[in-house]
């Protein structure tokens, strides 16, 4: 079995981020980069089914500038066979990465897709469905539990109001929640491992035609600044005041 | 010419829809997917699927793109239901999509949060049809208009995956994205039992839904659909109350809108009171029984 595990670089999901003064963009000097937490999700995932089944082959896929090599490393580490970085500057929205990736998944052929429910960045969540779409196979987004069996990918998915379990014949794709799993802590010694492993960096096979684009980035408005209150009648009585309260 | 589909996954969700295409200045149809979406809202027509279960995002996909031709815009209020299908459906279609848009000038420009909101953007969409998830907060809700007609449509759901189990856990209590007041609680409260009766109890005494953090919810105290923030619930109440919460940037992402904000904690430097409107530093053990107290004073 070969899964493909797109993995985008994002700016520290914990770091505080700004626009710059101008609009034209999100300030992102002096900020670390990682994967993005949800793509790590899924490429520990990746690893625990090859675990269980050693036969796995697990591959990482990123799109963008040289700088994406360091998260293709990283998930080396965590544990992909091999990466793929496909070595572009453009500017790339969703759609494009969708037809971006169908070309890799026709080239590598996996028989599944394991990927972040959405990127810390942009807070999309576009690109799964898209690509599923794309291919004609079946999804299951926000997945809290994947179990394979003979062809199967049984999901167990979260959903507005609780959660329901889907069977996705192979190939699929999945997109990963929160309580997937909690991904391994990547020491030393298997970092300095993945240095030997394949990184591959090839061309895009697609043009992006982008189909939106950020035009300006600004603070949103704050929120009026709050005061402490003594003591539970004080606020009971502001809340009354406010009429929020009966 | 812009023609606006709004999806209806729940009967409400069309007073938003209806909210955002006045935004844009435009007519609006509804397909409603959902027992009986409201007809108060202004629509030209509504397309009424007579569906009992939306089935999962393969077919529902597929089936929505024959009634959706033709439109430049297809809409639906965010949820896990729509941020499951409508991406989809613009992958069907290769067309634009903008997620959480809370602003609109006009058919081509929206205004959406990212990096956990801590940042608006506008997005110039230029290629249409355009697909667009659309949050509440933003936009008004309509109601008490003429009720529009109703036509009934068969749609063609096919699709590879199947549905094997289904769990709502609803419990009687309102909705979060719906709800006037939400009690949330965090990690301190120290077991599942201990949050129901707690945070649950102060929530039933103001007929409010319950919220929970991602931590507590890790922890296994809540459950996962009563997640607030970034990657759970986005809410907007009157009154939102955080016990026990430290107020982590995710979590503030997905409360910011709502009109008041009340923390309780007993750690008087917990981030959540740079936020807060209303601050109480106290321990939410004594806290919350005294407010119950007293609102039955």
């Amino acid at each position: 079995m070969k899964i493909l595990v797109p993995v985008k670089r994002v700016v520290d999901p914990y770091a505080k981020v700004k626009p710059l003064a101008d609009g034209s963009a999100i300030d992102t000097g002096g900020v670390k980069f990682e994967i993005n937490p949800f793509d790590e999700i899924a490429l520990e995932e990746a690893v625990r089914i090859k675990e269980k089944d050693p036969s796995t082959t697990i591959v990482a896929v990123s799109i963008g500038g040289a700088e994406c090599e360091e998260q293709l490393r990283k998930a080396l580490a965590i544990g992909a066979d091999s990466a793929i970085l496909v070595q572009s500057d453009a500017e790339w929205d969703s759609p494009s990465i969708a037809k971006e990736l169908e070309a890799v998944v026709r080239a590598e052929n996996p028989e599944l897709i394991l990927m972040g429910k959405q990127a810390t960045d942009d807070d999309c969540g576009q690109v799964g469905g898209m690509l599923a779409a794309r291919l004609d196979w079946p999804q299951a987004t926000f997945a809290s539990k994947v179990e394979l069996q003979s062809g199967v990918a049984r999901v167990t998915r979260e959903t507005d109001t609780g959660e329901e379990t889907l069977e996705l014949p192979l190939p699929a794709l999945i997109t990963t929640d929160l309580r997937l799993n909690e991904p391994r802590y990547v020491a030393l010694p298997g970092i300095i491992k993945a240095r030997s492993k394949p990184l591959e960096s090839r061309p895009a096979q697609t043009v992006p035609l982008l189909k939106t684009k950020t035009v300006s980035y600004a603070s949103p408005p704050a929120r009026g600044a709050g005061r402490k209150v003594a003591n539970v009648d004080e606020l009971i009585g502001e809340l009354r005041n406010k009429g929020v309260l009966a | 010419m812009s023609r606006v589909l709004g999806i209806v996954f729940v009967p409400h969700e069309s007073a938003a829809i209806a909210g955002f295409a006045d935004a844009m200045g435009v007519e609006f149809d509804l397909l409603d997917l959902s027992s009986g979406a409201n007809n108060d809202v202004g629509a030209g027509k509504v397309l009424q699927a007579g569906l009992t279960d939306i089935p999962p995002a393969d077919a529902c996909a597929k089936g929505i793109l024959e009634p959706a031709k033709g439109y430049t815009h297809i809409v639906a209020v965010s949820s896990m239901q729509s941020k499951d299908v409508l991406p989809r459906i613009a992958g069907l279609l290769d067309a634009a999509m903008v997620t959480d848009a809370v602003g609109a000038t006009g058919p081509s420009r929206f205004v959406r949060p990212v990096v956990a909101g801590s940042i608006l953007a506008t997005v110039e969409v230029l290629s249409e049809p355009v697909v667009i998830t659309i949050r509440p907060a933003g936009f008004a809700k309509v109601s008490g208009r003429a009720a529009a007609p109703v036509e009934a449509i068969s749609l063609p759901f096919e699709g590879k995956s199947r549905r094997i189990e289904k769990q709502s856990r609803g419990g009687g209590r309102p909705d979060l994205t719906q709800a006037k007041v939400i009690v949330t609680g965090g990690r301190p409260l120290k077991d599942a039992a201990t949050f129901e009766s707690v945070i649950g109890g102060l929530a039933d005494a103001l007929g409010g839904a319950v919220g929970a953090t991602r931590a507590a919810v890790d922890s296994g105290i809540a459950a996962n659909e009563l997640q607030v923030g970034q990657t759970g619930k986005i809410v907007a109440p009157d009154l939102y109350i955080a016990a026990g919460v430290s107020g982590s940037t995710q979590h503030m992402a997905g409360i910011k809108d709502s009109k008041v904000i009340v923390a309780i904690n007993k750690d008087p430097d917990a981030p959540i009171f740079e936020f807060a409107d209303l601050g109480l530093v106290a321990d939410l053990y004594d806290a919350i029984p005294e407010i119950r107290s007293k609102l039955n004073g």
